[in-house]
């Protein structure tokens, strides 16, 4: 059990962290004014053209995809990356294999016509 | 906090992996070699070929690899004669299913590089499941079997039931994996491992400190296991989703799914220690021994519900795909007795029940892809796009070489002789009885049930094979209604009658050799 | 000698490539070819396995070959496996011999038939199912052969089925030898009981020490049961004479020359059994010679000339019968060998006949004077007849003469004496047929037919057969104290008791063959009395004769008396149970299962809703009963949840 301990230690303070700044928002900051602007989505930075509540492209979610599937790509690399040494060749073509066939699948989306705009 | 990473890949392991390697490998090969390809569906034809090729090959592999039995991959895979034998009925199932999709599938306009594609990696998940010794290895490969099946579900893409199959597939199928997932995290929890031989030897102790853990992981096993089966009360998607999905697609789900399902049963109740799958290792016959008490008398049960269900509800249905639906159904009711025997026996008579069932699964491939293909053949456009059984009148007179085989099939699936459906019915019924006054019991049931079935299969073979189109009212659409029989489809039809028409002279050759290897590596653990 | 197999291959193939391309890809030369091709080869297989067996020394002539493991499973052993010894020798020459000059003759014969390939099918069909029959080294094997011969009999007697008499005796056939066979199948399972195995092998050995008399007594009826359905004797002999609606090379062959004779060969085989079974030995006897006389007297009378042949066939059959139930096995092969060739002889110039009248003719009263018009079909008949009558040299004399001096030797004199007066009027009714047809004023329609002799390819078997007939006698010279064919069958039938009763007879055998010619010579006078000199009997013999004739006319009755006892009770029972019972009570109650299964379906069909929601609180349903009977289960042995912590 104890190795769980730092965990729970790690998740108490960020709860600590998070409601102590909110407190201090509070306690400090003026008091919530509302307004059209204030309350619109928060688009980085732009203001948004209509509601979100509408139906997109198709080609968003196939970009979407795409995107996922890449990211979670990264999300394997990375802890290769760190033990990379200790797998030694071994490691390095597992991820070769493992890469190759993802291309495979990029080939193929790309082929299919999965990245073109319009 | 230095990791030990004792990770190595020998040349066994790399032979253990080769039919599947050689399956994925292939797969990947037909994706690619779509794209260059033109989109006509006649244009596809070399992707028949590569999957075909690819399916040999495996076979080749896995026949002639180099890999001792044992477990490889860090305790992965399980090489032996099951894992072999199931190999080669889903590579077999695989083939003939690209045989009858070949011209359906250009047919219907849904000849795409991606329809052969799926189906190898669907092969390649029921091979994973059947050769692993692990419950995550186990996971893996149920999904890898899954996931494509619920895309090929969905492949009319224009069809409403074409779309609805795959979304209650997809649905219920997810439903089910989380349930059999939850079993593996509980089995995890009570034992501390995955590795099926591990699970095994640390049973006894597990049951001791938190049988609760043990029994509810076991159940949930069973539960998300039944669903791939269709083993009633799981099967309610069944019926929906084999009728909605394009037929080649239905003929080899029906087998995949179903052998795959027992073929993890197979491993996950009987344990994959280092014996031969059939039963575990010395130290695991615990899983055996004190389990199969309890699991023994719950596949009884689900056993009974699902051959009465099968049948008799087949018995009302008019819809070709529905009433080979039901009919799957109903022989995962008579697979589920070779559980039962299996874990009801002796380590003798389990070894019995192993090849009755190994059997049983080869000869369900053969015939229900043989009697999915009637409809592949039957099944037009507009009124006959879902053909019910009067659709198959006139068969017998413009193709009786077709129809005879069907009949053949239809005999088959019905179990009655000279046929290898009767012998697979035969030795399971004979293990069954051996193993005890359940399997007795479960027998009986069996074959007043398969009495049933007898019906309903002799009245498909009589509409394929004696009736005439109806005369009514567009007599002319029904009289002209065409037959599809392509190459791909008779050659496909040809080597399963073949098969089981062999199979039902000489049914001793499989099964004496199965019964042998299973009981020389059983005879190892068994004494006590 | 490995190799007799291929002598059940061929045949197989023949009736494969007949029947599933003789129509659309094989022409009809081909065809021609095929099927008594098929054969012709194995012919040659069994006169080389044959060879084969003559070269080795008698004690080791009995090879059993092994093909493969058929069914394997637990006590029940079957393996396919075929035993070869001098019985079997003799069998398989006999069939694939005298089959392959009918196949030969077929091609005339049946050359104008739309379904000439079907035939040559099942022909061949039937030629490997006797073989598998005779060759087969378990009883379960020797009953897929015995089962398969009975359909192919049926399929070839029904031949040409749109006939309602054809169809109608096709059935008979069927349904009377299924009674027989009811009973060999039950001794079958009763032999199995006893002896844990099919195999003749071990059952033979063992059977001195494990049956008992009662048991032997019961098997051995049991077997011969299925023997009389099979070989039509009383009081199964019913079908034989309407099947000849079948072709007529079909009567000449499965009627007559083979199928029938199962029966004997069975018999034969199991002759370990009988011996053991005295009372069965004695029912066999009694039922063979009566039978024989019997059926002799029927033939007499009748005015079908292919009826009167299948009456003696009957009749023939009866004789063997007496041989094998007084224990003269090797003279009952004999008599089933020579019978074989005069018969099929007999029957194939009959067939002539018919083709010179133009295919359908068989009432003798509407022929005569032939013997102008067909030489050469006039000579063999003469040949045939005279040999059934019992005139040496020919083969018939050997053979008879055989039995009824083994009958008298071994101290069954009564059977000895009817088997006699039978020979006389197998010798009336032979020759009776003969002059009926060939003799005398034409009494066929004249100006209508123009009888003319039948092709080569028909003549040539009937003279092959003609030759076999007048040299076959040599095969069995026992007369002459030089006996090939008894010694070559010495090996199977050791234990005979006959061998050791010859030496005492030699002074009464002289006797014996003279009141045997008398009876012969008797029969021959008389027939050629009525039919060529036109004697006829004073008018109050004729009047005393007269309810005679009309009782042997209407086959004493025996179809009638089974219409009254069987069919017309049975079909009495069938307009009660279809009508009150079956209308009012079963059909309520089969209808009423049926509405049952109908609506359970429907009522589990309504399991499918269609509903994503339902079809899952179905799978929680399932899991919470998977869970609840584990945890039932777990309740009463051990319960918690941790009980050791972790």
């Amino acid at each position: 059990m104890t190795e769980y301990v730092a965990i729970l230690i790690y998740l108490g303070l960020a709860l600590v962290v998070a409601a102590t700044l909110l407190a201090v928002n509070a306690v400090l900051g003026p008091p919530p004014r509302p307004s059209r602007d204030k309350i619109m989505p928060y688009e980085s930075g732009i203001p948004p053209l209509m509601s979100a509540r509408r139906r997109f492209h198709v080609r968003y979610h196939v970009i979407a995809m795409i995107f996922l599937v890449f990211d979670l790509e990264i999300a394997f690399i990375y802890p290769w990356a760190v033990v990379y040494r200790e797998l030694g060749w071994l490691g390095f073509w597992e991820m070769m294999v493992f890469l190759g066939i993802l291309v495979i699948g990029l080939l193929y989306a790309w082929k299919r016509g999965a990245l073109r705009w319009e | 906090m230095s990791v030990a990473l004792e990770f190595a890949l020998t040349a066994e392991d790399l032979w253990a992996m080769a039919p599947l390697l050689v399956v994925t490998g292939f797969a990947l090969f037909v994706l690619i070699l779509d794209l260059f390809l033109r989109p006509e569906p006649e244009r596809k034809g070399p992707l028949v070929w590569a999957s075909l090729v690819g399916v040999g090959a495996a076979l080749v592999a896995n026949a002639v690899a180099p890999a001792p039995s044992g477990t490889w991959v860090q305790g992965m895979l399980r090489v032996d004669l099951v894992s072999k034998f199931l190999n080669t009925v889903f590579l077999l199932g695989a083939g003939l299913a690209v045989l009858l999709s070949a011209g359906y599938v250009e047919r219907q306009g849904i000849a795409r590089g991606e329809y052969y594609c799926l189906l190898l990696f669907s092969t390649v998940g029921a091979m994973l499941m059947g050769m692993s010794a692990d419950l995550v290895l186990l996971f893996l490969g149920l999904e890898t079997l899954s996931i494509p099946l619920y895309i090929l579900a969905t492949f009319f893409k224009r069809r409403p039931a074409s779309q609805e199959a795959g979304l209650k597939y997809f649905l219920l199928g997810a439903f089910s994996s989380a349930l059999f997932l939850y079993g593996i995290a509980l089995v995890y929890g009570a034992t501390g491992t995955t590795q099926l031989a591990e699970v095994g030897a640390r049973l006894p102790e597990a049951l001791g400190r938190a049988p609760g853990l043990v029994y509810a992981g076991l159940g949930l096993l069973i539960v998300g296991l039944g669903f791939k089966a269709a083993a009633v009360p799981f099967h309610t998607w069944a019926p929906d989703v084999y009728e909605g999905a394009p037929t080649s697609v239905t003929a080899f789900m029906a087998v995949a799914a179903k052998a795959a399902a027992f073929a993890a049963f197979l491993r996950v109740l009987l344990g994959a220690g280092t014996g031969t799958g059939a039963v575990p290792s010395a130290s695991a016959s615990a899983w055996l021994s004190e389990l199969a008490t309890a699991w023994a008398p719950l596949i009884a049960l689900l056993a009974v519900l699902t051959m009465v269900l099968g049948n008799v509800v087949a018995v009302v249905q008019l819809n070709l795909k529905r009433l080979l639906a039901y009919s799957s159904i109903a022989h995962a009711g008579y697979l589920l007795i070779a559980l039962v025997a299996m874990g009801a026996g002796t380590p003798a008579t389990a070894a019995d029940a192993t090849a009755a069932l190994l059997f049983y699964l080869l000869v369900y491939t053969l015939m229900t892809l043989g009697a999915f293909g009637a409809v592949v053949v039957a099944e037009g456009e507009g009124r006959s796009e879902n053909p019910s059984l009067s659709d198959l009148a006139g068969l017998g007179a413009r193709h009786p070489w077709l129809a005879g085989m069907l009949a053949l099939f239809l005999v088959s699936l019905a179990g009655l002789p000279p046929t290898a459906g009767f012998f697979a019915k035969f030795y399971v019924f004979k293990a069954a009885i051996e193993s005890g006054p359940l399997g007795l019991a479960l027998a009986i049931v069996g074959v007043l049930t398969s009495v049933i079935s007898v019906y309903y299969y002799l009245r498909v073979a009589y509409y394929a094979v004696v009736a005439r189109p109806a005369a009514d009212a567009d007599a002319d659409a029904s009289a002209e209604r065409p037959f599809y029989a392509s190459g791909t489809v008779w050659v496909g039809l040809g080597v399963a009658a073949l098969l089981v028409l062999a199979l039902g002279l000489y049914p001793t050759w499989v099964v004496e050799s199965l019964v042998q290897g299973l009981s020389a590596a059983t005879a190892a653990w068994a004494l006590p | 000698m490995e190799l007799a197999w291929l002598g059940l291959l061929f045949p197989l193939l023949g009736a494969l490539l007949n029947g599933l391309l003789g129509r659309s890809v094989l022409s009809k030369r081909a065809v021609s070819g095929i099927g008594p091709g098929a054969v012709g080869l194995a012919f040659g297989v069994a006169v080389w396995v044959w060879l084969d067996l003559l070269k080795r020394p008698p004690e080791e002539r009995s090879v059993t070959l092994k093909l493969f493991d058929w069914i394997a499973v637990g006590g029940l052993d079957a393996p396919v496996s075929l035993l070869i010894d001098p019985l079997s020798v003799v069998m398989m020459l006999v069939v694939t011999g005298v089959g392959f000059l009918i196949h030969v003759y077929s091609v005339g014969y049946m050359g104008h038939d739309p379904d000439y390939p079907r035939y040559f099918a099942w022909l061949n069909l039937f030629t490997f199912s006797m073989l598998l029959l005779v060759m087969a080294d378990n009883f379960l094997l020797l009953f897929v052969g015995w089962e398969l011969v009975g359909l192919c009999s049926y399929l070839l007697i029904g031949f040409w089925f749109t006939r309602p008499s054809a169809a109608a005796a096709a059935k008979k056939a069927f349904i009377t030898t299924r009674v027989g066979d009811f009973g060999f199948m039950v001794g079958l399972l009763l032999i199995f009981a006893t002896f844990g195995t099919f195999s003749y092998g071990p059952i033979f050995e063992q059977a001195p020490q494990v049956l008992s008399p009662g048991l032997a007594t019961a098997i051995t009826l049991l077997l011969f049961a299925g023997a009389v359905g099979k070989s039509a004797q009383i009081p199964l002999h019913v079908w034989l004479p309407d099947a000849m609606e079948g072709p007529t090379p079909v009567s000449a062959l499965i009627h007559a020359a083979t199928m029938v004779t199962a029966g004997v060969y069975l018999v034969a085989r199991a002759h370990v059994l009988y011996e053991l079974a005295p009372v069965s030995m004695a029912v066999v006897a009694a039922v063979g010679v009566v039978t024989a006389f019997f059926a002799a007297t029927i033939a007499l009378v009748n005015p079908d000339i292919k009826r009167v042949l299948a009456y003696s066939t009957i009749s023939q059959l009866g004789y063997m019968f007496l041989a094998a139930g007084v224990g003269a096995y090797a003279a009952g092969l004999f008599h089933l060998t020579s019978h074989a060739f005069m018969k099929a002889l007999l029957f194939l110039a009959a067939g002539s006949v018919m083709h010179a009248l133009g295919g359908e003719e068989t009432d003798m009263r509407r022929m005569g004077g032939l013997n102008r018009h067909l030489p050469t079909t006039w000579k063999v008949f003469l040949i045939g007849a005279l040999a059934m009558s019992g005139v040496p040299p020919l083969v018939g004399f050997f053979s008879k003469e055989l039995i009824l001096e083994e009958a008298f030797v071994l101290g069954h004199a009564g059977f000895w004496l009817l088997g006699l007066i039978t020979a006389g009027l197998t010798a009336f009714y032979m020759l009776r047929a003969h002059f009926l047809t060939f003799h005398g004023a034409p009494r066929y329609d004249a100006k209508s037919v123009h009888p003319h002799e039948s092709p080569p390819v028909m003549l040539w078997p009937l003279r092959a057969l003609a030759a076999l007939t007048v040299v076959g006698g040599a095969l069995w010279l026992s007369i002459v104290d030089f006996a090939p064919f008894e010694r070559f069958l010495e090996p199977v039938f050791r234990a005979e008791p006959a061998m050791e009763a010859r030496p005492a007879l030699a002074l009464g055998k002289g006797a014996l063959i003279a009141l045997s010619l008398g009876a012969a010579a008797a029969g021959i006078g008389l027939a050629w009395l009525l039919y060529i000199k036109g004697w006829r009997p004073a008018a109050g013999l004729r009047r005393l004769g007269r309810p005679l004739y009309a009782l042997l006319d209407n086959k004493y009755y025996v179809d009638e008396l089974y219409y009254a006892l069987f069919v017309a009770p049975g079909r009495a029972l069938a307009e009660l149970l279809s009508g009150p019972v079956d209308r009012g009570l079963l059909d309520g109650l089969v209808n009423g299962v049926g509405r049952l299964v109908d609506r359970v379906g429907g009522a589990l069909r309504r399991v499918e809703s269609g509903y994503i929601r339902a079809y899952l609180d179905w799978v929680l349903v399932g899991t919470l009963i998977v869970l609840v009977l584990l945890y039932v289960y777990a309740w009463g042995w051990s319960w918690g949840w941790g009980g050791g912590g972790r």
